[in-house]
This record gives structure tokens, sequence and C-alpha cells, in this order.
């Protein structure tokens, strides 16, 4: 097990220095003086040389890199010119609508998705089972901020049920802030739900076929106890592995629900970042998410063994 | 000489046993209800886009101060070069502009539906080469599939991001960034269908024939990719339609007086709380649009691909 966990660290350092190389040679891509591009528009030529300096760049390319891949990994990000912060300052600023907003986007679509997913795989062919599978294909093909802007029309406008937009931090009032999660969680989970609920019903119904359901149904167990017990433990794999590649999404909808709903989160910095050519936030930022995406994977991949004992490593 | 005798004895073969079962299965998908279903409205998109200019539709990018911001339904003057005047219903109402949005959201089919093809055309064709490259040229293989692994390891919408963010935006640099991060997933499917097929009896027989590496390639590994990748195609031009909009909506994608969908509800966003009616049409377009491209994908994966059916 150990020896496990240990080859699939290893495993993701190639991922890792790819996605770096990557994000290194972005801002050499594109035309012009990198120097500059970082300063941006309003710089003084001293500050220009002042950051050839600090990164190196008279040097050698690959010089270049070992410097920039240094200061990563002790989180110095740089300096961000638009916003006149460091890059790790900001970061931390805006993380917490975006954990928030992820966190709860994930316990929703968990806890909707699953049971959902089962009950359409225990009436397989019922009503309710292509209500589900109808919802789910309509999920993938709504874009999220028209959701987002129909919910905000119905119970914000129309209702006057919640706020239409906004964000307030969980320790200032943290009823104000659960109300305006509602609308940014269930805008985001759709999609989520779609996902996970289609893979659930996929999964329970090859699991119901098997020999230990009908055992477990002759040993004159509940329905309740042979779904959760048996069919549902058997069948996480495939749905744990669909909520690690679903985090995909859960980060390309963030950036697009928290600009729905003016959450100043990590994905309204992003756009905020390449909408004024701030090069070092964009560089972070793709770097930061590419990283909790992979260790989430990691994670989950770990995690098999625990959910299914048969894997071993 | 000699060799190339039972080459040609076992190539046609071997082509004509897999194109009956490739014809009969073609005729199989288009009797299948969702790949009909989804095929009917996806038509019906087509004949929008290239009958924009004769449904009623006036220039979409004509801005007009005097009818800013009206409702679905408003009859409006419109004042023609000549000096005419001459009245008109905006359907679905105008944007802050005065634009109207019914002329908006047909012409914007067009932006659409390109982006939908294109993208998947260059994933597709991007994807297969180095797919093929990578599961046939077996010392490239760990150091191509390495990359692939990194750039899937970027959220896609992020890497579109920050590949338009590099250059400037238009609609092929909107299509480039958005087929880029689609890639690696084609060129693990091409990928493992190489690795599997290259160990079938007739490509060895081909192989132990001296059949040249780039005619095997093509003749016979290359017609077993073509049905999985029209499936995966199909759902690469729904994602990159979606994209697109995402990409449009948040300021980033194609130049905003393009009537693309995304655009159109982009530039509603301000004024939503009143006229909701610029998020709504386009909404239901793209909705419309790519759903029927899903369902069609979902019918097509069904009859062209069983095995890749059980997986999602």
């Amino acid at each position: 097990m150990l020896d496990f966990i240990a080859r699939r660290l290893v495993s993701i350092i190639p991922v890792l220095a790819v996605v770096a190389l990557f994000v290194f040679f972005m801002l050499r891509l594109t035309p012009g003086d990198p120097a500059a591009v970082i300063a941006g528009d309003n710089a003084t030529s001293d500050q220009i040389a002042d950051i050839r300096e600090k990164l190196g760049l008279n040097l050698p390319i690959w010089q270049q890199f070992g410097i920039w891949l240094g200061n990563m990994l002790q989180g110095n990000f740089g300096e961000s010119f638009f916003f006149k912060k460091t890059v790790s300052e900001l970061i931390a600023q805006r993380l917490e609508p975006t954990l928030a907003l992820s966190i709860c986007t994930l316990i929703l679509a968990v806890t909707t998705a699953v049971p959902l997913g089962v009950i359409a795989a225990y009436r397989q062919g019922s009503l309710l089972d292509r209500v589900v599978m109808g919802f789910s294909v309509l999920g993938f093909s709504m874009p999220s901020f028209v959701i987002g802007y129909c919910l905000i029309y119905v119970f914000a406008i129309e209702l006057g049920w919640l706020p239409v937009q906004g964000y307030t931090r969980i320790g200032t009032d943290f009823w104000a802030f659960l109300e305006r999660m509602v609308l940014p969680s269930v805008t985001l989970g759709i999609i989520y739900v779609a996902l996970i609920a289609r893979i659930t019903r996929a999964s329970i119904l090859e699991v119901l076929n098997e020999d230990y359901i009908r055992t477990a149904r002759a040993k004159g167990l509940s329905n309740r106890v042979v779904l959760m017990r048996h069919a549902l433990r058997n069948a996480a794999v495939p749905i744990l592995t669909v909520i690690g590649v679903g985090v995909a999404l859960l980060i390309g909808g963030a950036i697009v629900t928290e600009s729905v709903f003016g959450l100043p989160g990590l994905g309204r910095l992003t756009v905020e970042a390449v909408l004024s050519r701030d090069f070092p936030t964009i560089q972070a930022v793709i770097l930061l998410f590419s990283v909790v995406y992979v260790v989430i994977n990691l994670i989950i991949d770990i995690s098999y063994t625990i959910f299914d004992p048969r894997i071993r490593y | 000489m000699s060799t190339t005798v039972p080459e040609e004895v076992v190539d046609s073969a071997a082509i004509a046993s897999a194109s009956t079962k490739r014809r009969s299965l073609w005729a199989l998908a288009i009797r299948n209800p969702s790949v009909i279903f989804g095929g009917v409205i996806l038509l019906i998109m087509v004949a929008i886009a290239v009958l924009a200019p004769v449904l009623g539709t006036v220039d979409p990018t004509r801005i007009d101060p005097a009818s800013r911001n009206k409702k679905p339904g408003t009859e409006l003057t419109i004042r023609l070069e000549d000096g005419k005047t001459m009245k008109r219903v905006a359907l679905m109402g105008t944007d802050s502009l005065g634009r109207d949005v019914y002329s908006r959201v047909l012409y914007g089919t067009r932006v659409s539906l390109i982006v939908g093809v294109a993208v998947a055309a260059v994933a597709v064709s991007l994807g297969l080469v180095i797919g093929l490259v990578s599961g046939y040229i077996r010392w490239l293989d760990g150091f191509i599939m390495r990359i692939m692994d990194g750039l899937m390891a970027i959220p896609g919408i992020l890497l579109a991001i920050a590949l338009v963010s590099i250059w400037r935006s238009g609609l092929s640099t909107v299509i480039f960034a958005i087929a880029v991060p689609d890639t690696p997933r084609v060129v693990r499917l091409v990928r493992s269908i190489v690795l599997s097929v290259r160990e079938e009896p007739y490509v060895e027989g081909a192989i132990s024939v001296g059949t040249p590496t780039w005619l095997v390639m093509f003749r016979h590994i290359l017609p077993n990719t073509i049905a999985p990748l029209i499936v995966q195609a199909t759902f690469t031009a729904a994602a990159a339609i979606l994209a697109e909009a995402y990409l449009s909506f948040l300021g980033i994608g194609i130049p905003p007086e393009t009537p693309s969908w995304g655009n159109i509800m982009a530039e509603g966003r301000t004024l939503f709380r009143v006229f909701p009616h610029n998020i709504l049409y386009p909404g239901i377009f793209i909705a419309l649009t790519v759903l029927a491209i899903n369902i069609m994908g979902d019918g097509l994966r069904d009859t062209l691909d069983p095995k890749m059916s059980k997986k999602v």
C-alpha cells in the first residue's frame, strides 16, 4: 500500500512538469519582451529592467526556467503589476469564495446525484428513470450561466426568496453566507449532478446482475440494504472516478458561475487577469488549479482500496 | 514479386468483410431514433444558419440608438439609408445598442456551428495523427503520452483561457484554444485502438508479408478508428459550442461585435434584470443545438460503438 502511494506520487511528477513547462513557456510565446508583458502597460523602464534582473531574463532559457521553478516551489508567484500586490496575497484573498462554492457544490451534487442514480437504476425503464436520464442529457447541454440567470430571475427577482448576487464572508454572517451560496451552488451543481447521476445509474445497473446481489436478496435483506450496502459499495469505484474527473468541470464552471453571481473568487480573478493581461496572476492560477486537480485525483486513486478491498496494489 | 500476391489476397478479404460490416452499422445508425431526432433538429439549425439572410433579418451588427432596449414584439420604425422609413416588429427585442436580437441570434447560429465543426475537425485530426504515431511508434509513445497527461491535468476551460490570453482573440484563436484541450482525449482513444488492433492476425499478416508501415496504418488500422472517432467528434462539437459561449460570455472569446450566442448573452448581462430576453433567446438556441448533438451522439455511440456505451 505504502509502496503504491509512493509510486503514484512519483507518477504525478512528469505530469506536473509538463504543466510547469507549459505555464513557463506561455509567457515566452506571447509576442513581445516577457519583462514588458509582465510589467503591464504603465510600467517605467526601470521597473522593466528590475523584472528582467529578477527573472534572470538575460540568462539562457533553461536557467530562466530553473529560477522560475524555484520561485514557484517556494510559493513565490511574483508580483501582479495590475493589482499592485504579490500574487500570493491576491490568491489568499480570493481563495475563500471559490473554496466555499466548490465545497457546497460538491456536497449538494453528491447527495443529490448518487440517490437519483441509484433509484433510476433500481427502477430501470420507469418514468422516474427516464426523467433522471433526460435531465442529465439536458444538464450537459445548457451553459451554466444560462441556468444561473434563470435561477436568479425566478428565485431572486420574481419570488424574492434569495439575494441576487454578491458574497458575504463565512466569518461575518453565516446565514447571509449560506443564503448567497444557494443559487451559485445549484447552478454549478447541475452539470455535476448530471454527470454523477448518469455514471451511478450505469455502474449500479452493471452490479445488479451480479451473483452476490441475488444472494443478498435470497437471504431476505431489504431492498434498501441490498442497494446501499451491496450494490452501491461495489459500484463506488467508477462513481469516485467520475467525481474526480468532474473536478475539471467544477473549476471551469466556477470561473463562469463566479462571474454570474459576482463572487470575488479565484475564477473571477482569472478572468480579470486575462482581460488585463496580468501574466504572473494567470500563470499562478493555472498552476494552482492544475495542482489541485491532479492531487484530488491522486487522493481518489488511493481511496479505491478503501471502497473496494479487492483492489490491491 | 511473389510477396505482393498474398498481400493483395489478405488485403481485399479483410477490407471486404470490414466494409460490409461497417456499411450495415451505418444503416443501423441512421435508423436509430436518437440519431434521427437529434439529426432533424441539427438540420433545422443548419438551415437557419444558411438561410439567415432571407429569414426576415436585418444586418446583425447594425447599431440603432433610437431603438435601444426594446422588449420582444415591439414595433420599430427603422430609417433606411435612402431616407425612407419602414416598420418592423422586433421578434426578440433589441439590445442596449439597438441591434436586433432576432437577427443576431439567427446569424449567431453560423458562428456556433462553425466553431462546433471546426473544433471537432481540428481536435480529431490532430488527435488521430498523434494517436497513430504514439500507438505505432513505440519509442515515441512514452514521451507523447506524458505530454498528453500534462495537458489533461489543466482543466479544459482554463487551458482554453490560457491559450486565448497568449494570442489575440479572434475566431481562429478561439477554435484552436478550444480544440487543444480536447485533443489528448482523442489521442488516448486512437492510441488504445491502435494498440489492440496491431495484435490482430490481419495486421500481423500484413506486416509479415512486408507491407510498409504507412500502408498498414492507413489501410488496416485507420478504418478501425473511424466509428469511435465520429462518436467522439459529435461530443467534442457539442462541448465546443458550449465552450465558445463560455469564453465569449466572459469577454475573452470572439470579438463582441460578431453576432455569436455567447456575445449576445455577454452583452445582455448588465441589464438582465429588466431585459432577460437578451439571455433567454440565445440560451434556448444554444441548449437546443447542444442537446440535439448530444442526443445524436448517444444514438451513434449505441449503434456504432457499443463497447464505449458501457463506459458512460
